[in-house]
C-alpha cells in the first residue's frame, strides 16, 4: 500500500469492490515480516512476564502450593494463586462458575493452570515454575467413556431433537443395525499460540492486547475477573496467527492472568505459554461416541435412525453446550430421516474443557450421520453415492430436518450431480474396483461425501453485530466493526464491503484493529457468520453517510437525490461529476455529519431449546467432494491421490479468499480425520502436545491432483450481504470424503461385503488393524 | 600439534551486519536473540522444537572448499553461540530489485499464499533457499522443501501456486545474496581466525574447537561436556525441558568431521556429516538410504541434524542406526588420538546407554555399501509420512546362495526395543532356508521373541508388531524372483 496516491477519477470500477479478487489486507506484511502479531508489540516499559505452572495430576485435592523457593530467584516478582485474584476467580463464558482462572481447592485435569509466577523475564518465570512446589492428594479420575459410567456426571444440559415416532419407524423398518463410532478430537494448532499483553491504566483501567475472536468477551471476564465494570476494561486485537475456534473462549484464561499480574504489579504483563502448555492447558474439538439404530429398506431408504451423541466434554462446560447441540442439529448432514431421535450426552471428564473448532460440534454431527449412510450401503450392497443421494433432502415432506426447520434452499442435487460428473467418478469407481479385484498389496478407494452446514449462532441473540466507519475530510474512510481477523480475509471483505457502498477505491478505506472501544458487545468471530453480520453492519454505517451525502448534495446543487450517484472515485450531481473527497469537503463546510455506526440482527431466526424447535438457521452453505486414495494394506499407510470439490459460497464477496477457506478447510477436515491423533495415556495425561507427536497436514499430504470449483451459479436466496453465503466453517467437513475413501479402500480387503466401521481419525493404525479385521472376517466366510 | 589461539568472543553476520558477542549463555538460541535482543520480529516462534518452520532463516557457511552456502534452518533450536562464523539472514533482508517486495513474497502476495500470516515469513525463507538453487523447482520439489513448514490456513495449495511461480517475478543470478556472495565470503573468511571460542558466564562454559584435533583436547578437559552438533535433539533439551547444557561444546562447524570417502566397498563418513549431505552421498551409493533421508524431519533439520548425532544420542527411533546396524556398520570413537572401532550394534548398550566414554566422542561411521548380489532394503513406518518421528522401521539386507536359499540375513529394527536392534530370531529362522513365502510366514512368530515393543502415542505395540512382521513379507515380496508386487494379505 505504502503511499497514498491520488484516487483514479475516470475509472469504470473502483479497486478492490465487492465480487473482486482482492488480495489479503496484510499479504504484504505477512511476507516481510512486518504484521505485528501481539509478540511483536514493543514491549512497555518495566514490562512482565508470567509463565503457567500447570497441574501435575488428573484429579486432586490441592494440598498447599508452596512460593518460597521461586520467591527467592532473582528476577521473580510474584506467584499468583487462586487467592491473588481481586473480583471473582471464573471464566465460564456461559455464567457456570465452573471454570476458575487459576484451580482453586482442586485440580480436574493434568495440565490446569494453578499458578503462575511473574517475572522480569519470560525465560526466568518459566523455569521458577519449577521450583514452585504444589502438594496434590490424587483423587479417582474420569478419564475414558467406560469411567464415566451408566450414570455419568454431565457438564450441561442435554438435547434431544425428535421428529415422527423413531421407535415406530425402527421395528416396522424391514432392516435394521446398529452400531457405534469414536470420533477423535483435534487440537486447533493456530500457527500462533495464545498469548495476551495487559497494561494497567489510571482509575483501574486496563488495555489488554489478546489473541481473541471474542474480545468482548475477554473485556467481560477481565472486568469480571478484577472487580471491575466493563467499562474499565478495553481489549484489542489486531490480527491473529489463526484461532479455527481455538480462540472464542480460551483467550479468557490468558488475558486474565495478565490483568490480574498487571493489576497486582501495576506494571505491563505479557503471558505466552510455550506450545506444550498451550495444547496441555486448552481445549481441543470434541471427541465423541455416537451410537446408532438405523431402520431401513432393500433399496437403501431410510426409515428412521436414533442417535445418541456423547462426548467427553472435560471438566467443564465452556461451549460444550452448543457445540453438543450443533452436533445434533447435523445428524441429517444432507439426508431427510423420516422419523428421528437425536440425544446428546455432554459428559464430565477429568480432561481439558473441549471447546469451539472449526465446524462446532456439526462435523461430528456429520460423521455420525455418514457412518450410517456407509452401514447402509454395505448392508444392500449398493453404491453409498446411490444410498446418499436416495437420502437427500427433496421436496415438501421430505424437507423438514430433526430440528423442525423446513429446508428451503436445498442444491445439493445439483452439487452432487455436477460433481459426480466432472469428477468421472462413475468410471474411476469401476476401475477402481476392477483394479482391486486383482489383489494387491495397495488398494485404492474411492468417495463422495456431501455437506450440508446451518449458518447462524443456535443462540439467537448472538446475531449481531456493529460497525463504526468515519469519513475523513479528504475522502478517505475509517472503518471499524466486531469482526476479528485471525487470517480468514474478514477484513479485507468487510473493507470491500465499504468501498463498493461510497464507490471508492479499498485503497481509500483503512482498515483498523478489532476493540471494544470503537464498537461495544460484540459476538466472537465465529459460526461463519464474521462476514455476513459484520459486512452488514459496514454497510449499513457506509450508506447512512452515504445518504447523507446524498442528501446533502441534493440541497446544496439543488437537483433530485435520485440524481445524485456514487461513480467510481466521484459522483454525478445532475450534470456534472465532482471527486467524491470534493464532495466530502463540502458536507464538512455544511456541518454533515461524517461518522455513522452501522447495526445488524439476522432476521427471521428463532429457536426454541426445550421443545427441540425452530429456524435456528439463516439458510444453510452446500458443498461436495470426492476423493481417491491408495492404501498400503501391509502397513496401513496411505496417500490421498485426487480431490475434486464443488463448493457453493453464494455470490463470492472474493472468490480468492472463498477458494483459500475451501482448499484450508478441506485440508484441516481432512487431518482431523486422518492423521491428528490426540493421545491420553493410563493416568489421563495427554501425550501429543507439540508437532512432533501431534501430526497435523504438511503440503505434501496435499491430494496429488486437486480440483476445486466455486459453484459460479449460486446465489443466496436470503437476503444476505450481496447475496453470498458463509465459508468459514462448511468447506471443513469436505474432509470427509478421504475417511469414506479409506473405507473403501479398507473394504475391498473382504470384497465390499463388511462395513470397515473405522473410527476416526483414521491414522495408518487403524487402517491396518481394519484390514486385519476384514481379511480375518473375509478368512472365516470362506472356511 | 599446541593449542590454537582462544578467543573470547563469537563473531558473525546478521543481514548486512557484523555482530560481536561477549555474553552469550551456552543455552541462548538464535530465536530468542533476533526477536529480543535485536527486535527483528519477522521471525516467528510456532514450537521451539524444530518442526513447525516459523522460525525459518538462512545460515550461510564457507564450506571446505571455499564456497560459501546457505540452509535454511530452525532459529528456535539453533544455538546462538554455534552461529560463529555464519552469515545469518532472516525475513527482513529480502527485497526487490527496486526496494519493493522480494519475487518469493510477490509470488506468495499474488498467489493469496497467506491467511493468518504467521507462518508466512518461515514459508517465504524455506521458499527462497530453494528458489536460490531449484529456480525451476516443480511440485515435488516444493513439498520437498516446504517439510518442516506447518500451515494450518491455506490449505498449502497457493503456497504451491506461488512456489511454482517464483521465478516470474525474478531470477535467482539477480538476488542479493547472489550479487553480494563475494562481499559476504570474503567478510566470513576474515572472521575464520582459526581460534578456539572459550566463553566463560554465570550460566556455564561454551567452547568452539578450533578444529577435530582441538576437539578431542577440549573434551580430555570437559569430559563430561554436552557436545553439540546439529541440535536438532539437544536444543529440545534446552528449549522444552530447560535443562542446563553447560559446559557445551559445538563442533557442527568442524570441517574435519564433515568428510565423506569410500575405501573400495567401505562408505565412510564423518560424524558430522549433516544429513543433507549424507543425502548426496547416499543417492550415489545407496539410493535406499538416500529415500529414507527425505522423510526424516524436515528441509531444516536435515540441514542441521547429523549421521553422527543420529547416533550418539542413542534414540531408540534414530533413523539412520537400523539400515547401517543391517549393513553391519562400524562406529569409530575418538579420545584424545586414540581411536576405537566396533560395531554400530554394539554401540547401543540399552536404552540411554551407549558404549561411549567420558572424553570419547563419535569420529566416524563406516557403512559396507551393500554387495552387489544382496538386497537391500528400509522401510519407515510413522503416522505421518513427512516429517514424522518413526513408528516402526526396519531395514533388510539379503543374500541368497545360487539355490535361492538364505545365505546371509540382517534384520535390524527402530521402534521395537529400547535401542535400535537386530532381529536375531527371525534371522536364525530365515538362515539356510529357501526364500519363499512359506519360509516367511514360518518365521514371524520369532518377531516375538525378539521385540516387546511398547504402545506409546505413536503407535501401540500391537501394531509395531504387525508391521515388523508385514514390513518382512513385503521385502520378500520386493525380492522374490516371481509374483513380486502381487498377492500380500
Amino acid at each position: 500500500m505504502g503511499k497514498h496516491e491520488p484516487a483514479d477519477l475516470t475509472a469504470s470500477a473502483i479497486k478492490g469492490g465487492v465480487a473482486s479478487r482482492q488480495r489479503h489486507d496484510s499479504a504484504h506484511k505477512h511476507v516481510t515480516g512486518t504484521a505485528v502479531y501481539i509478540d511483536d508489540i514493543v514491549e512497555p516499559k518495566g514490562c512482565l512476564h508470567a509463565y503457567l505452572g500447570l497441574s501435575t495430576v488428573t484429579h486432586g485435592r490441592l494440598r498447599g502450593i508452596d512460593t518460597g523457593l521461586a520467591m527467592k530467584i532473582p528476577g521473580v516478582v510474584a506467584v499468583l494463586t487462586a487467592d491473588d485474584v481481586p473480583g471473582v476467580n471464573d471464566i465460564s463464558p456461559t455464567g457456570r462458575d465452573d471454570e476458575p482462572v487459576l484451580a482453586d481447592r482442586v485440580v480436574q485435569f493434568f495440565g490446569q493452570p494453578v499458578f503462575a509466577v511473574v517475572a522480569e523475564t519470560r525465560d526466568i518465570a518459566r523455569r521458577a515454575c519449577r521450583q514452585v512446589k504444589v502438594h496434590y492428594e490424587e483423587l479417582p479420575a474420569i478419564v475414558t467413556y467406560e469411567d464415566a459410567g451408566d450414570t455419568p456426571k454431565l457438564v450441561c444440559d442435554p438435547l434431544t431433537l425428535q421428529r415422527g415416532d423413531v421407535g415406530r419407524a425402527l421395528e416396522a423398518a424391514p432392516r435394521r443395525l446398529s452400531g457405534d463410532m469414536r470420533i477423535g478430537g483435534q487440537d486447533h494448532f493456530y500457527l500462533e499460540g495464545h498469548i495476551a499483553l495487559a497494561i494497567p491504566g489510571e482509575d483501574g483501567d486496563m488495555l489488554v492486547h489478546s489473541s481473541t475472536q471474542h474480545p468482548s468477551e475477554v473485556q467481560h471476564m477481565v472486568a469480571h475477573v478484577l472487580g471491575e465494570a466493563n467499562h474499565s476494561v478495553t481489549v484489542d486485537v489486531r490480527r491473529m496467527g489463526g484461532g479455527f475456534g481455538g480462540k472464542e473462549t480460551q483467550s479468557n484464561q490468558f488475558a486474565a492472568i495478565a490483568a490480574v499480574a498487571a493489576r497486582l504489579t501495576g506494571r505491563a504483563v505479557k503471558i505466552r505459554p510455550d506450545r506444550d502448555d498451550d495444547m496441555t492447558a486448552t481445549g481441543k474439538r470434541h471427541d465423541f461416541l455416537v451410537g446408532y439404530d438405523v431402520g431401513f429398506d432393500d433399496e437403501g431408504n431410510i426409515l428412521g435412525v436414533d442417535f445418541t451423541y456423547a462426548s467427553r466434554c472435560g471438566f467443564s462446560a465452556d461451549l460444550s453446550g452448543p457445540v453438543t447441540d450443533r452436533a445434533l442439529f447435523h445428524c441429517d448432514n444432507a439426508y431427510y430421516w423420516p422419523a428421528v431421535k437425536a440425544v446428546s450426552v455432554p459428559l464430565y471428564t477429568n480432561t481439558v474443557s473441549a471447546t469451539a473448532f472449526r465446524g462446532f460440534g456439526g462435523p461430528q454431527g456429520m460423521v455420525g450421520a455418514e457412518r450410517v449412510i456407509e452401514e447402509v450401503a454395505f448392508a444392500t450392497g449398493l453404491d453409498p453415492l446411490e444410498v446418499r443421494r436416495k437420502n437427500f433432502y427433496g421436496d415438501a415432506g421430505r424437507d423438514v430436518t430433526p430440528y423442525h426447520q423446513t429446508v428451503e434452499d436445498n442444491v445439493i442435487a445439483r452439487i452432487v450431480d455436477e460433481l459426480e460428473a466432472s469428477s468421472g467418478y462413475q468410471a474411476r469407481r469401476a476401475a477402481i474396483r476392477a483394479d482391486n479385484a486383482q489383489g494387491g498389496v495397495i488398494r485404492r478407494g474411492i468417495a463422495l461425501t456431501p455437506v450440508k452446514f446451518g449458518i447462524s449462532f443456535t443462540a439467537t441473540h448472538f446475531n449481531q453485530a456493529g460497525a463504526l466507519v468515519h469519513v475523513y475530510t479528504d475522502g478517505s474512510v475509517h472503518l471499524n466493526h466486531g469482526g476479528t481477523e485471525m487470517g480468514q480475509g474478514l477484513y479485507v471483505k468487510v473493507a470491500q464491503i465499504v468501498a463498493e457502498e461510497f464507490q471508492i477505491d479499498i485503497d481509500q478505506v483503512k482498515i483498523t484493529a478489532t476493540t471494544t472501544g470503537k464498537v461495544p458487545n460484540t459476538s466472537a468471530t465465529a459460526a461463519s457468520s464474521g462476514s455476513d453480520l459484520n459486512g452488514m453492519a459496514a454497510q449499513a454505517a457506509a450508506r447512512t453517510i452515504r445518504e447523507r451525502l446524498t442528501d446533502f448534495a441534493s440541497g446544496f446543487y439543488e437537483v433530485p437525490a435520485d440524481q445524485v450517484t456514487f461513480l467510481p472515485n466521484r459522483v454525478r450531481i445532475g450534470n456534472q461529476e465532482i471527486p467524491f473527497a470534493e464532495l466530502v469537503k463540502q458536507a464538512y463546510v455544511a456541518r454533515v455529519q461524517l461518522s455513522a455506526t452501522g447495526f445488524y440482527k439476522t432476521p427471521n431466526i428463532h429457536w426454541d431449546r426445550d421443545t427441540g424447535k425452530g429456524r435456528p438457521f439463516y439458510y444453510f452453505a452446500y458443498g461436495a467432494s470426492v476423493s481417491e486414495v491408495s492404501v498400503d494394506t501391509l502397513t496401513g499407510e496411505y496417500r490421498v491421490e485426487r480431490t475434486d470439490i464443488l463448493h457453493e459460497t453464494g455470490r463470492s464477496l472474493n472468490p480468492a479468499i472463498d477458494l483459500g477457506q475451501i482448499e484450508g478447510g478441506f485440508i484441516q477436515g481432512m487431518g482431523w480425520l486422518t492423521t491428528e491423533e490426540l493421545w491420553w495415556d493410563g493416568k489421563g495425561r495427554l501425550r501429543t502436545h507439540a508437532p512432533s507427536t501431534y501430526k497435523i497436514p504438511l503440503a505434501s499430504d496435499r491430494p496429488r491432483v486437486s480440483n476445486v470449483a466455486l459453484a459460479d451459479w449460486a446465489e443466496n436466496r436470503e437476503d444476505t450481504i450481496h447475496k453470498s453465503k458463509a465459508v468459514g466453517e462448511p468447506p471443513f467437513m469436505l474432509g470427509m470424503s478421504v475417511f469414506h475413501a479409506l473405507s473403501d479402500a479398507v473394504a475391498s480387503v473382504a470384497d465390499y461385503r463388511v462395513c470397515p466401521r473405522l473410527d476416526a481419525p483414521a491414522t495408518p493404525e487403524r487402517v491396518l488393524m481394519a484390514i486385519e479385521r476384514l481379511s480375518r472376517r473375509a478368512r472365516t466366510d470362506e472356511a | 600439534m599446541s593449542a590454537p589461539a582462544i578467543r573470547k568472543d563469537i563473531r558473525f553476520l546478521l543481514n548486512g551486519d557484523t555482530v560481536t558477542l561477549h555474553d552469550v549463555r551456552p543455552g541462548d538460541m538464535l530465536l530468542d536473540f533476533l526477536r529480543i535482543r535485536r527486535g527483528l520480529t519477522g521471525t516467528k516462534e510456532g514450537c521451539a522444537e524444530g518442526d513447525c518452520g516459523a522460525c525459518t532463516v538462512l545460515v550461510g557457511r564457507l564450506g571446505r572448499d571455499g564456497n560459501l552456502a546457505y540452509e535454511s534452518v530452525n532459529a528456535c533450536i539453533r544455538f546462538l553461540a554455534s552461529l560463529d562464523g555464519c552469515h545469518v539472514v532472516t525475513v527482513e533482508h529480502l527485497k526487490g530489485a527496486d526496494g519493493g517486495l522480494h519475487p518469493v513474497q510477490q509470488a506468495l502476495v499474488d498467489h493469496h499464499g497467506s491467511q493468518c500470516g504467521f507462518c508466512t515469513p518461515g514459508f517465504v525463507m524455506s521458499l527462497y533457499g530453494l528458489w536460490m538453487s531449484r529456480p525451476d523447482a516443480d511440485d515435488r520439489v516444493i513439498e520437498k522443501a516446504l517439510q518442516g513448514n506447518l500451515c494450518r490456513c491455506t490449505g498449502y495449495e497457493s503456497i504451491i501456486r506461488a512456489g511454482r511461480a517464483i521465478s516470474d517475478y525474478g531470477l535467482p543470478q539477480d538476488d542479493p545474496l547472489a550479487s553480494e556472495r563475494e562481499t559476504v565470503a570474503h567478510a566470513l573468511r576474515s572472521l575464520a581466525d582459526g581460534a578456539r571460542v572459550e566463553i566463560d558466564s554465570a550460566d556455564g562454559r561454551i567452547v568452539i574447537p578450533a578444529d577435530v584435533d582441538d576437539l578431542a583436547r577440549v573434551l580430555e578437559a570437559e569430559p563430561d561436556a554436552t557436545i553439540v552438533s546439529g541440535a536438532t535433539d539437544v536444543g529440545l533439551w534446552v528449549t522444552k525441558f530447560m535443562r542446563d547444557v553447560a559446559p557445551v561444546v559445538f563442533i557442527g562447524h568442524i570441517e574435519g568431521l564433515k568428510g565423506v570417502h569410500t575405501h573400495g566397498n567401505l562408505l565412510v563418513m564423518g560424524a558430522g556429516v549433516s544429513y543433507s549431505q549424507a543425502h548426496g552421498v547416499f543417492a550415489e551409493h545407496v539410493p535406499q538410504l538416500a529415500a529414507l533421508v527425505d522423510r526424516i524431519g524436515g528441509e531444516q533439520v536435515r540441514n542441521m541434524g547429523t549421521i553422527g548425532g543420529n547416533i550418539a544420542n542413542g534414540s531408540p527411533i534414530g533413523d539412520t542406526p537400523p539400515p547401517m546396524i543391517a549393513l553391519g556398520a562400524t562406529v569409530t570413537l575418538r579420545k584424545r588420538h586414540n581411536r576405537r572401532s566396533l560395531p554400530l550394534e554394539d554401540f547401543f548398550i540399552d536404552y540411554g546407554r551407549q558404549d561411549r566414554a567420558p572424553g570419547e566422542f563419535v569420529e566416524s561411521v563406516s557403512v559396507p555399501l551393500p554387495p552387489r548380489d544382496a538386497q537391500f532394503a528400509v522401510y519407515k513406518v510413522s503416522k505421518r509420512r513427512d516429517e514424522d518421528i518413526t513408528a516402526v522401521l526396519g531395514a533388510f539386507l539379503l543374500r541368497l546362495d545360487g539355490d535361492g536359499r538364505v545365505q546371509q540375513i540382517h534384520i535390524a529394527f527402530g521402534g521395537m526395543a529400547g535401542v535400535p536392534k537386530r532381529a536375531r530370531a527371525v534371522e536364525a529362522v530365515l538362515a539356510g532356508q529357501p526364500w519363499t513365502m512359506a519360509t516367511v510366514e514360518a518365521a514371524l512368530d520369532s518377531f516375538e521373541i525378539d521385540y516387546q515393543p511398547l504402545t506409546d502415542m505413536r503407535a501401540s505395540a500391537a501394531y509395531r508388531m504387525l508391521v515388523a512382521k508385514n514390513l518382512l513379507k513385503r521385502f520378500f515380496l520386493e525380492t522374490a524372483q516371481a509374483g513380486g508386487g502381487s498377492k500380500a494379505a
